[in-house]
């Protein structure tokens, strides 16, 4: 390239610049940006990145089951994630996860909902607790509205973010009617010793200033046959994974036998993110 | 070759005269202009400083993810749109006085557009990767995403506005008649464009089932009775301003015209609200949230209420100021109506409509946003470039259309243009 208007600018930045949509990459293209993107990290983090771009396993359909009668609140998931998916620790601090604080007798009405309850203890007698996260819509709004089709849906049901593709209009952030997705406002700041190493292109690598990302069900694990971090984390098993195509999976279990319902079922989103009550 | 060195003379003839009237003028002019300059300067700095840290430089957040910037682009997106109310009345009935004056409209329009434009760029997080959105060269989500829509009304109401203004004036320049078989069907076109960007802005945010204060489908028809308030209260305000500084003459009667067609746009303004409100309050759901946010305090949160009744005060007063015929028609009261309406619909349409939208949050989270220094600078940045687009704009369109700028054939023997102030 000899582009007057990048004289100025590093081969590397120019790089940058030109790079496709990961969808449109030939498998030689996406070599060469997954070296570039370790090479990158390992300077800024010190560590060797191992960036998988593994694709949906056939067969799967990703669901997720969440026990409101066992949440404690403890937010062990939110802080799990973070770890996990190696999401900016301080200013801003940025959650795929929020728990929710609701006052018993009403679970519909949010508008009274707590997000920064933080008593000595938990759980709290008059209240219980909601976590949201994405809920990997069948139909995303987000993905709807993206005006350059940086988000999508995968054929096993996560709904993921190429990071070098978003421009940062955050239309998205407005079309979800979860919150399920944050913005990097600022440049993320993971501290080098906390990093985590083993990341998917579509899910928890390092992000960028300026950005949009979101649960991805933890893709990186996932897609590997480990579940997502928030469900390892959880101290009361209130988190249930699995494979909505496959009949003996857990979440199918649950789905015949407990009386599910998803969050804002009114507006079609068809989420797969199931809460129930055992009791 | 004759005919090249002809014309090749003649384009010099005009870029040396551009040029010069652009750089001349009175101590006025070159005070505004210094004024403007200034303002740009300052939200530049301050647009680099986000630029290089982020958007966390402003004060929204995932919460209030859209603040004073996409306010500033609805509202503009309105005065743009409101260049169709001039237009109308200039091209179909031939209503004299306006024709006149379209072509300043038009450009008003454009320099409009330019604006909402820059609101949105600044307002991108990565402006270095807007050419995702470029069609066939990016990867544009059309027709789903609005947004896309959005690009490409925008695009091409800017470039109606800038190539009907300047055929305009280039026949002019030649003192010819306009050709108008061949403008006349971009002239009609430009009518449903203008419906069209704010239809789209509105249904930008209407689509979102996500956020009910924006889902209401009253939304596009309220918009644009809005926009055809604070788009023609503006250019009254110009046009008086032009007729003062230039030799070109605006007629009372026009401003008075538009005064009365803004008359009959705000009693539409306030009937579409009050409709709202109706629905709202006597239903009673839980989607008035955002409602009694933004009108009476939600949880104690009150930021807006004084804001949002200064605007219902500014409207009503300005409304019943253009319906009798004796304050219409006095030029006190009818720039006091003008400003009332310029003020009072950019809280309405800006700031009190897309904050609302996000407070509560989905999840019921209440974020108080107040737009930061960095916020207000850069938008003042922006609308001093609208400004100066605008004044240099004008600064060679009104000697062309005044018939002292023109064709050096036509020059000769003219005594030199007036200066302008």
């Amino acid at each position: 390239m000899s582009l007057p208007l990048f004289s100025s600018c590093t081969k590397e930045e120019k790089e940058d610049f030109l790079q496709k949509h990961f969808k449109e990459m030939t498998p030689d293209e996406v070599k060469r940006v997954i070296a570039k993107l370790e090479e990158r990290y390992l300077r800024k983090y010190g560590k060797k990145f191992q960036i998988a771009t593994q694709d949906a396993l056939p067969g799967t359909l990703w669901g997720y089951g969440l026990d409101l009668s066992r949440c404690i609140g403890c937010r062990k998931c939110v802080y799990a994630c973070a770890k996990e998916n190696n999401n900016s620790r301080r200013h801003p601090q940025l959650h795929w996860i929020r728990v929710i604080r609701l006052k018993k007798g009403s679970l519909i009405n949010l508008e009274n909902s707590e997000h920064y309850y933080d008593p000595p203890l938990v759980p709290e007698k008059e209240y219980l607790y909601l976590p949201v996260q994405c809920q990997h819509c069948e139909h995303p709004p987000c993905v709807k509205v993206c005006p350059v089709h940086a988000t999508w849906k995968e054929p096993d049901g996560l709904v993921v973010v190429d990071y070098n593709w978003c421009i940062g209009c955050r239309y998205c952030i407005a079309a979800c009617p979860y919150k399920g997705r944050v913005f990097n406002w600022a440049d993320p700041t993971i501290p080098p010793e906390e990093v985590n190493t083993a990341v998917h292109y579509l899910g928890n690598r390092p992000r960028m200033k300026s950005s949009v990302d979101k649960c991805t069900y933890c893709i990186q694990r996932v897609r590997t046959g480990r579940y997502p971090a928030c469900v390892e984390a959880c101290p009361t098993g209130t988190r249930k994974f699995g494979n909505l195509l496959d009949p003996n999976s857990e979440i199918r279990y649950i789905i015949q036998n407990k009386r599910v319902f998803r969050l804002k079922e009114d507006l079609n989103t068809e989420p797969k993110f199931y809460y129930f009550f055992e009791a | 070759m004759e005919a090249w060195k002809q014309i090749l003379k003649e384009t010099w003839h005009f870029y040396r005269k551009t040029l010069s009237l652009v750089f001349r003028g009175g101590t006025a002019y070159y005070l505004w202009c210094l004024f403007l300059l200034c303002f740009i300067f300052i939200g530049f700095i301050f647009y680099l400083k986000q630029h290089d840290l982020g958007l966390i430089e402003t004060n929204m957040t995932d919460q209030v993810s859209w603040g004073l910037y996409i306010a500033n682009f609805t509202y503009l997106v309105g005065m743009a749109a409101a260049a169709v109310l001039l237009v109308i009345p200039a091209y179909i009935y031939q209503f004299k006085p306006i024709k006149e004056i379209v072509v300043l409209g038009e450009l008003f329009a454009a320099s409009s557009i330019v604006m909402a434009i820059l609101f949105v760029m600044v307002d991108l997080g990565r402006l270095d990767r807007f050419w995702h959105m470029i069609p066939f060269i990016g990867s544009m989500n059309f027709p789903q995403s609005l947004l896309a829509w959005d690009v490409l009304v925008l695009n091409g109401y800017l470039f109606l506005n800038l190539l009907i203004p300047i055929y305009l004036l280039v026949t002019f320049y030649y003192r010819k008649t306009p050709n108008w078989k061949f403008i006349l069907p971009f002239i009609l076109l430009s009518i449903p464009t203008a419906v069209g960007i704010h239809t789209v802005t509105a249904f930008l945010y209407n689509g979102l089932a996500a956020r009910p204060f924006w889902n209401a489908s009253i939304l596009a028809p309220r918009f644009l009775a809005s926009a055809l308030c604070s788009g023609p209260a503006i250019m009254i305000i110009i046009f008086q301003i032009i007729r003062k500084v230039s030799v070109i003459d605006v007629e009372d009667e026009a401003l008075f015209k538009i005064a009365e067609l803004i008359a009959y746009a705000m009693f539409l303004n306030l009937f579409l609200l009050a409709a709202e409100f109706f629905k709202e309050y006597y239903s009673d759901t839980v989607h008035i949230a955002p409602f009694k946010y933004l009108f009476e305090g939600l949880h104690g949160h009150t930021q807006l209420v004084p804001w949002i009744w200064t605007a219902m005060t500014m409207n009503v007063t300005a409304f019943i100021l253009f319906l009798i015929p004796s304050t219409r028609k006095r030029l006190s009261t009818l720039n006091l109506g003008c400003v009332f309406i310029i003020i009072g619909v950019w809280i309405e349409k800006g700031p009190g409509f897309v904050v609302p939208g996000f407070v509560p949050d989905p999840l019921g989270e209440i974020y108080v946003y107040m737009p930061n220094l960095l916020e207000l600078m850069v938008s003042f940045g922006i609308w001093a470039t609208g400004l100066l687009i605008f004044t240099l704009l004008m600064k060679v369109a009104l000697p062309i259309e005044a018939g002292v700028f023109s064709h050096s054939e036509y020059e000769k023997g003219m005594s030199p243009p007036p200066p302008l102030h």
